[in-house]
């Protein structure tokens, strides 16, 4: 064998920053989105959406909506079958199949302001507002339970009358309904010895809001459900493959009853891993034996889908006089919104990975609300928990008059120690990020009145997990790869720049595309910031099973062994010698002499993933009369293993950090008492805009993951983990208050500041 | 959106005709109009586009007065240096109204009339002592920009009538405007308050008169004679300042929604009219 790519010191394209193929579409308009897909005789789909948060539908009249001229279809829960509760594996983690039916469309009762309540399919978009119009659903109105406190009082009022409190093993104790759907402590040590050994004990609660991940296409989607054929489904998806798994599950379907073909897409960020549209679409489809497509409005993507959960943290931390932190306890409640499943488990997990602490206690709990049910949303629950953790690891530093960087590096995890939640990291590299952060020209700056600093760290798992790639070789030498990865932050790029790097060619030559799910092989979803890592692994493996094949016709061709022949730079190399080099355009030229097209492929369930260690610091200024915060400059250190494409990562590292800004400034759902949502819309629902954010200085560490061929470990979640709390820390040194609540929107700073 | 009839005319008296049908509602920039009939709380039966009017779409500036026509967009308004000498307060307010994209189409007049308590242009309009020429179907008229307001979305207008300008007195010597307005970002968003200041100083920088109006903290934008009258005879000491700033304090009205609570705009107006009094002030070039 010889095989320069296997493991490479210096790379020919890995690591360039080549053109994005999907760039000139995009910024031509030519792309087509979710919402662009059109078919012969299609028509037009929309939802009747509650207004309640909370209520029996007592009865639903679709009759006078029927009756309109141009409308083909009306349905509603009744139409739906009625599905078994039962648990589905979802990549990275397991759903209730039956949640995920009631979310799409409500049964008996609605549980959020915004839940489906009926949906109508007709000719045009206008005459299917009208007929929504015209359906009459008669409720009975029930108490609203829209934060913790009255979620988990004695007397709550409940959402689901058969849920009860779950264990990872089972029911808890004497289980009685409940609006807590679940309780997970992580135990290690013993916290009450551990605190006794403190010198020095911090301890706060931190909240904060319900917030939405904010991409910026509405989920759209076109169904083709006729009786007698596959059931089509388009649309904006993370993953085709997962999808269909839902759409089946809530429709009692066979997956393969269904082709999934994913859209361009425009952000997802986690809330294109659940569906709302495609069920109710196919439902409106066939009963109309005609294509349905479906486009919410922001107001519905608002109400209805995503969003990220509202959380309340107690936690408390001990350490000894030199810095070295000895217990840690905390209370994570998340709310989960209507139906159970917020990210409590990964935020438990996540709080205090990044750290060697003898004993620690969290104990998280999954509530339900009367809130959209919460969808992933970037590195789940690790945000809210790295806020409480890193704000009181700051208080610490103030407490100890140490630097809040040598406080951390005195306790960060490195290669070969345990993470909190039990296996031992690999190569990592928090201390490097750390360090770098220390050696940075602003670190240690002198700083104006009104202006603070604040540093925090952040840690996500990342995960591997299942991957299907396909390397075609075209007869002019050119290159198709195939995944079944949607491309939401520049992977087809980084997919190409793999299979140049095997194969030896230009990345101009070889067209990365994203397959459906019946022109490609399984392939878990665009999440779990796994795509250039795990499916970058089947590439390159796929390229490999390629490059073997054209050693071989090359070796058939100079009637040689295998073994004389090896692949350099883009050709059959000779090793005897003898016969000059075999270009690879010459062989897939000749290909049909030498055994037929030549291709290669790999089906792969990646194992050892690299997890993220990343470090942000930020300057602000607080203006103390208004409680407006300014972002003065922001810096972003991540480990990144190996960057394949730099522009991308650093892409990543700089949008994280730009959401992770708006959810410590301004971004939360504003409730009306009733549990109507009164900010459905980027008016009042306020991500940032430009000019509010500097430009995202971005630092990249590289300390390479063993698992990968090329080092890779996953980069697109780490980046939203720190920007809470690093920015909670630098206003709390300017006001010289803790902030405890998210986002420190101007009235809540201000009363703050005022107190 | 069906079935609105879509009227373009060259001359005022059509428009006015126009304009007295039934459910017809005047277009400018359709930076309001648009977006409401699209989440369907408009469905006018006619929409009069008022754009291609040429005499709504001048300014004119004489010797005793400022004449802005009510279809100048903020942009023109802003490349309008002669009127940025002028009233930099005014301009920076209509310059504050939307993006870039919407500074090209959103009118100075659209904006008075779409009669959102928290106009961005309004407030210096009223501290400026502007006047609205209105031409309707029973002829001219004119009425003060602060009585034109009756609440949020009412105005003292008869169907038909069209402001055509908003005239404003030519500025004395030692005379200059602000406005200030506090938004959660930094662009793309209403203002939770707003103020505008507009004061004259004699050459010794003490201040001969001050007008102060505020908006987003009332169901219209409010002059504050109180405001102003803490900063005449003053040289915009901190003791001058804050009285003033009380004062609008005092006239304040707010509500509680979802953009600010009302504890936090009586607050915050204080801060915006000291920092306004200061900004028109150094302004004038007279300012100590």
């Amino acid at each position: 064998m010889n095989n320069p790519a296997e493991k490479p010191e210096i790379y020919q394209y890995v690591g360039t920053r080549s053109i994005r193929p999907d760039g000139v579409d995009k910024v031509t308009g030519r792309a087509r989105f979710g919402a662009d897909y059109f078919l012969p005789n299609m028509v037009h789909g929309r939802v009747l959406r509650s207004d309640h948060a909370h209520a029996r539908i007592v009865s639903i009249n679709t009759e006078k909506a029927t009756a309109l001229a141009g409308v083909v279809a009306v349905v509603t829960g009744a139409d739906f079958p009625d599905i078994p509760r039962t648990m589905i594996h979802l990549g990275e983690q397991q759903a209730d199949i039956r949640d995920i039916a009631e979310n799409v469309m409500a049964r008996d009762k609605v549980l959020y302001h915004g839940h489906a309540v009926a949906a109508v399919a007709a000719t045009s978009l206008e005459i299917a507002e009208q007929a929504l119009a015209l359906i009459e659903v008669v409720y009975e109105p029930l108490p609203v339970v829209m934060d913790l406190d009255t979620a988990q009082a004695d007397d709550a009022t409940l959402l689901h009358s058969d849920q009860v409190t779950m264990t990872m093993t089972g029911p808890v104790e004497n289980a009685q309904p409940s609006n807590v759907a679940m309780y997970m402590p992580l135990p290690k040590g013993d916290v009450t010895q551990g605190f006794e050994q403190a010198d020095v004990v911090i301890e706060n609660s931190f909240q904060t809001a319900t917030v939405h991940q904010g991409y910026v296409e509405p989920h759209a989607t076109l169904v083709d459900a006729q009786v007698g054929g596959k059931t089509r489904i388009w649309t904006s998806t993370q993953g085709p493959f997962l999808f269909r798994t839902q759409i089946a599950g809530a429709l009692a379907m066979s997956v393969s009853e269904l082709q999934v073909i994913p859209t361009e897409i425009g952000g997802g960020f986690g809330g294109k891993l659940s569906i709302y549209l495609e069920p109710v679409a196919v439902i409106l489809s066939r009963a109309c034996s005609r294509p349905v497509k479906m486009v919410m409005s922001r107001e519905e993507v608002l109400r209805a889908s995503g969003p990220a959960s509202a959380s309340r943290i107690w936690v408390k931390v001990g350490a000894k006089s030199d810095g070295t932190l000895v217990a840690a306890q905390a209370k994570l409640e998340f709310e989960a919104g209507g139906f159970k499943g917020s990210p409590m488990v990964p935020a438990v997990m996540t709080m205090f990975a990044s750290y060697n602490i003898e004993h620690v206690l969290l104990e998280g709990y999954d509530v339900v609300v009367n809130k959209p049910k919460a969808s992933a949303y970037r590195a789940p629950g690790a945000p809210q928990a790295a806020f409480a953790a890193e704000s009181v690891i700051d208080e610490l530093a103030l407490k100890l008059g140490m630097d809040p960087i040598d406080l951390r590096l005195k306790n960060a995890v490195d290669g070969g120690d345990l993470a909190v939640y039990g296996p031992p990291f690999e190569a990592i590299g928090l201390k490097q990020a750390l360090q770098a952060v220390k050696a940075h020209p602003w670190y240690g700056q002198p700083l104006a009145e009104n202006q603070g600093r604040g540093v925090a760290l952040g840690f996500w798992f990342n995960v591997g997990m299942q991957s299907s790639a396909t390397v075609r070789l075209n007869e002019d030498g050119a290159v198709t790869v195939v995944t079944g990865s949607p491309d939401i932050g520049g992977s087809r790029a980084s997919m190409a720049l793999f299979a140049a790097e095997e194969l030896g060619v230009p990345p101009d030559r070889i067209e990365a595309l994203v397959g459906d799910t019946e022109s490609i092989g399984y392939c878990d979803t665009t999440g779990g910031s796994r795509t250039t890592y795990a499916t970058g692994m089947a590439v390159v493996e796929a390229a490999r099973d390629a490059v073997q094949e054209l050693r071989r016709r090359a070796a058939l061709t100079w009637e040689l062994p295998l073994e004389q022949v090896a692949w350099q730079q883009g050709r059959a190399v000779d090793l005897t010698a003898a016969n000059d080099p075999l270009p690879l355009a010459e062989l897939t030229a000749n290909a049909g002499q030498t055994g037929g097209p030549i291709a290669g492929s790999a089906e792969l369930n990646a194992q050892g993933v690299g997890p993220g260690f990343g470090v942000h610091l930020c300057d602000v200024e607080v203006d103390q009369e208004t409680g407006a915060t300014k972002i003065l400059r922001y810096l972003a250190v991540q480990d990144v293993g190996k960057a394949i494409h730099p522009s991308y990562v650093e892409g990543q590292l700089q949008g994280g950090a730009v959401q992770g800004i708006g959810l410590a400034l301004n971004e939360e759902y504003l409730y009306t008492d009733e549990g109507v949502l009164d900010n459905p819309g980027f008016l009042d629902y306020r991500i940032p805009v430009a000019s509010d954010v500097p430009m995202i200085e971005t630092h990249l560490v590289e300390v390479p993951h063993p698992a990968h061929p090329y080092g890779v470990r996953g980069v697109g979640e780490t980046p939203i983990v720190p920007p809470m709390a690093t920015i909670a820390n630098a206003i709390s040194h300017v006001i010289g208050k803790r902030v405890t609540r998210l986002p420190a929107s101007p009235p809540r700073l201000l009363a703050l500041i005022d107190q | 959106m069906s079935s609105s009839r879509y009227y373009a005319p060259t001359q005022l008296n059509e428009a006015v005709q126009q304009l007295a049908q039934q459910g017809a509602r005047a277009m400018a920039g359709g930076t309001d109009l648009l977006v409401q009939m699209r989440s369907r709380l408009e469905k006018p039966a006619a929409i009069v586009d008022l754009k291609k009017i040429d005499s709504l779409r001048r300014v004119d500036i004489t010797a005793d007065s400022v004449r802005i026509g009510s279809g100048v967009t903020g942009a023109e308004l802003g490349e309008n240096t002669a009127l940025v000498a002028c009233y930099p307060g005014v301009v920076e307010g209509a310059e504050l109204i939307g993006s870039t994209q919407i500074q090209g189409r959103a009118t100075i007049g659209g904006n008075l009339c779409n009669g959102s308590p928290a106009a961005d242009s309004v407030p210096a309009l009223i501290a400026a002592n502007g006047i609205c020429e209105i031409t309707g179907a029973s002829g001219e008229r004119q009425v003060a920009v602060a009585d034109l307001l009756l609440g949020p979305g009412r105005l003292d207008l008869q169907p038909g009538d069209i402001i055509t300008a908003i005239v404003l007195p030519k500025p004395v010597a030692g005379q200059a405007d602000a406005y200030l307005r506090f938004i959660p970002r930094t662009e793309m968003d209403l203002a939770v308050a707003g103020v505008a200041v507009n004061l004259t100083l004699d050459e010794q920088g003490v201040c001969q008169q001050a007008r102060v109006a505020i908006g987003g903290v009332a169901p219209t934008a409010l002059l504050v004679p109180d405001a102003g009258a803490a900063l005449v005879g003053t040289r915009l000491d901190a003791t001058a300042l804050t009285a003033a700033g009380e004062a609008a304090t005092a006239a304040a009205r707010p509500i509680s929604d979802k953009r600010g609570t009302v504890e936090y705009r009586r607050k915050i107006v204080a801060v915006l009219t000291r920092r306004a009094a200061v900004i028109a002030a150094q302004r004038t070039g007279r300012a100590s």
